[in-house]
């Protein structure tokens, strides 16, 4: 009885408190009022749109009309060309996400032991890639098919080939070839974060490390350097999470719109198909929603996994 | 104030101190990193050159077999020819440069003040609400524009924004990732006390804003503004904006590259021209950048 006394009595002064603190603050939601305000109506707005009109049938002409489970049980039962799209999305990130996520701190941490001149120049180089969006469109000409595209014509003029990979249109390729270019492009922002966090790292952490025993540098980034990483391991996480799902625009550039049998598709073509070329925004609304949820599943996982790195 | 200066000085000596690999690295492993850095960058920068190299490739030396990775004659035909093609639209060339500049300029100056403004109340005031708009930036880091483009669109044309400048600019004001890094880099930046004294001092909020905070985080506008070139330079804008006259750069020059074998080197061309902006920003102010994305982790 005293026990619950006493709570109500904290939760009363704590409401008291936030009250307080509401009072003295309230300016603060005046600061906050502009960029709020956008950041809303531009991006959390749109994600509560989607979701609620993943349950319905909306054309843009007519009024959305609510379906219930619908749109989800097409996706999953009906879809043949969804399912395509979910497994080549999935093999596209599994294998880009962790390979770009690992490089991107393998790299830095390279990186870090060289001289200051040198290590500005390879940031640059390996960050590159991924700063400008369309710079990607270079291995369009350089997987090209004919004898014009350099892999095939050095291949052939070597004599290793007898007549050229249609790296572009060829069902075999085509997912590899997508993987390559989307390696080629991952160290970007939570790279940058990594390379920055290795030069933030206390030296004289290394010192008591060596003084207690550590041997070589494998010991050091486990026992060390990693989990000082942690907060930039996980920045980078989401950054490796958004862009391996995220895979679009690099299938439609390589391989064109619908990529030939489907051997490329992502579930971003697949959204893009439905939203942009049929309007059907319902169906469209539901794969965002699925991304979005798998998305924001994968990232909860592997924060808890970077939690318990170096313990 | 004096103390925080100290406290400063004492942090340089340290990191400037040369570091001391220590009795951890081998020669071994000093060759095969050395090594494997030297894999990787040629992966990295091959396609790179290749792209610098086809820009200045007269045509008969883009069509040649064995295809040749350098370029033997380089000219400027590419370039010229992209002149040609732009001197034929009905929009000037010129317009559509406007537009690009125009836009980046907007939205990265908004940008950086809203984003700055929210940042600092984020981070050193404290309010009602204040811990679960966090969660929802970090959320939003994975929010892209290809999950949200649908109902953005919807979202626009109720506001009357689609086929305006303010299609491209506004969303772009309020993106989360400037808000971010802007208030990671905050709390290791901007000392409390000194926030402290200048209450005391009498100093209003926005004074305080404006005269004490924004010097303090100008390597983080480098940063921002590295990102607005990127993502302002990379957004054609085609499914927002359908007047030719408002439409990017990045368009007009798309164009010119889905034009097939005829086009090919001006294509090429083009292809360098997209590279160069965002890449130059990223050379003149990669200090500064690295400064801010050290303190870019997430907490846990």
């Amino acid at each position: 009885m005293k026990a619950t006394a006493e709570s109500k009595a904290i939760k009363l002064q704590d409401k008291k408190l936030r009250f307080k603190m509401l009072k003295q603050n309230w300016d603060c939601y005046f600061y906050i009022a502009p960029y709020g305000l956008i950041f809303f109506t531009f991006t959390v707005l749109p994600v509560l749109i989607s979701i609620a009109l993943s349950f319905t049938y909306f054309n843009v002409l007519e009024l959305p009309k609510f379906i219930g489970l619908e749109n989800y049980k097409n996706l999953i039962a009906n879809d043949d060309i969804f399912l395509t799209a979910v497994k080549n999305t999935l093999i596209i990130a599994i294998i880009t996400g962790p390979v770009g996520y690992l490089s991107a701190l393998m790299f830095a941490w390279f990186i870090n032991e060289l001289s200051p001149v040198v290590r500005a120049i390879m940031v640059t180089i390996m960050y590159a890639p991924s700063i400008s969006g369309g710079a990607y469109m270079i291995w369009k000409v350089m997987f090209s098919g004919d004898t014009y595209g350099w892999i095939n014509g050095t291949l052939i003029n070597l004599g290793i080939l007898t007549e050229p990979i249609q790296f572009l249109t060829n069902t075999d390729w085509m997912i590899w070839v997508c993987v390559i270019v989307m390696v080629w492009m991952s160290l970007g922002a939570g790279f940058l974060s990594n390379v920055a966090g290795f030069r933030t790292i206390d030296r004289s952490q290394y010192e008591a490390g060596y003084v207690e025993g550590i041997r070589n540098r494998w010991q050091e980034l486990w026992f060390i350097t990693l989990p000082s990483m942690r907060p930039q391991m996980m920045f980078s996480a989401v950054m490796s999470i958004t862009s391996a799902f995220t895979v679009g625009d690099v299938t439609t550039t390589l391989f064109g719109f619908p990529s030939t049998d489907y051997a490329a598709h992502t579930i971003l073509n697949h959204l893009g198909d439905y939203g942009t070329t049929r309007f059907e925004m319902g169906y469209a609304c539901a794969i965002a929603t699925l991304l979005f949820v798998t998305m924001v599943g994968v990232n909860e996982i592997i924060q808890r996994i970077l939690g318990k790195v170096g313990q | 104030m004096e103390a925080t200066r100290q406290v400063d000085v004492s942090k340089l000596k340290v990191s400037k101190k040369k570091f001391n690999p220590g009795p951890a690295r081998s020669r071994a492993g000093n060759i095969t990193n050395f090594l494997f850095l030297c894999a990787v960058g040629v992966f990295m920068v091959l396609p790179l050159v290749y792209t610098v190299c086809n820009a200045f490739k007269p045509l008969d030396e883009l069509f040649i077999f064995p295809p040749r990775f350098f370029v033997r004659n380089p000219t400027l035909e590419n370039f010229q020819n992209i002149g040609v093609l732009m001197s034929q639209s009905w929009v000037p060339f010129s317009r559509y440069i406007f537009n690009t500049v125009f836009m980046t300029v907007v939205a990265t100056f908004f940008h950086i003040i809203f984003a700055s403004l929210a940042a600092y109340v984020l981070e050193k005031r404290e309010f009602p609400g204040r811990k679960v708009m966090f969660k929802v930036i970090v959320l939003s880091l994975m929010f892209t524009p290809a999950v949200t483009g649908i109902p953005n669109y919807i979202i626009m044309s109720k506001l009357g924004m689609v086929d305006t400048y303010y299609a491209l600019i506004i969303p772009y004001i309020g993106g989360s990732m400037g808000l971010y890094l802007m208030k990671q880099f905050m709390t290791s930046s901007i000392p409390n006390a000194l926030l402290e004294a200048a209450r005391i001092d009498g100093a209003s909020e926005l004074r305080i804003f404006t005269g004490i905070v924004m010097p303090l985080v100008k390597p983080a506008w480098m940063t921002m503004i590295l990102f607005s070139v990127q993502s302002m330079w990379g957004a054609s804008g085609s499914t927002v904006i359908f007047t030719e006259a408002k439409k990017p750069l990045t368009y007009a020059l798309g164009q010119i590259v889905t034009g097939g074998l005829a086009r090919a080197g001006a294509g090429a061309a083009v292809g360098l021209i997209m590279l160069i902006p965002p890449l130059s920003v990223f050379i003149f102010s990669q200090t500064q950048i690295l400064d801010t994305m050290a303190s870019s982790g997430l907490k846990d």
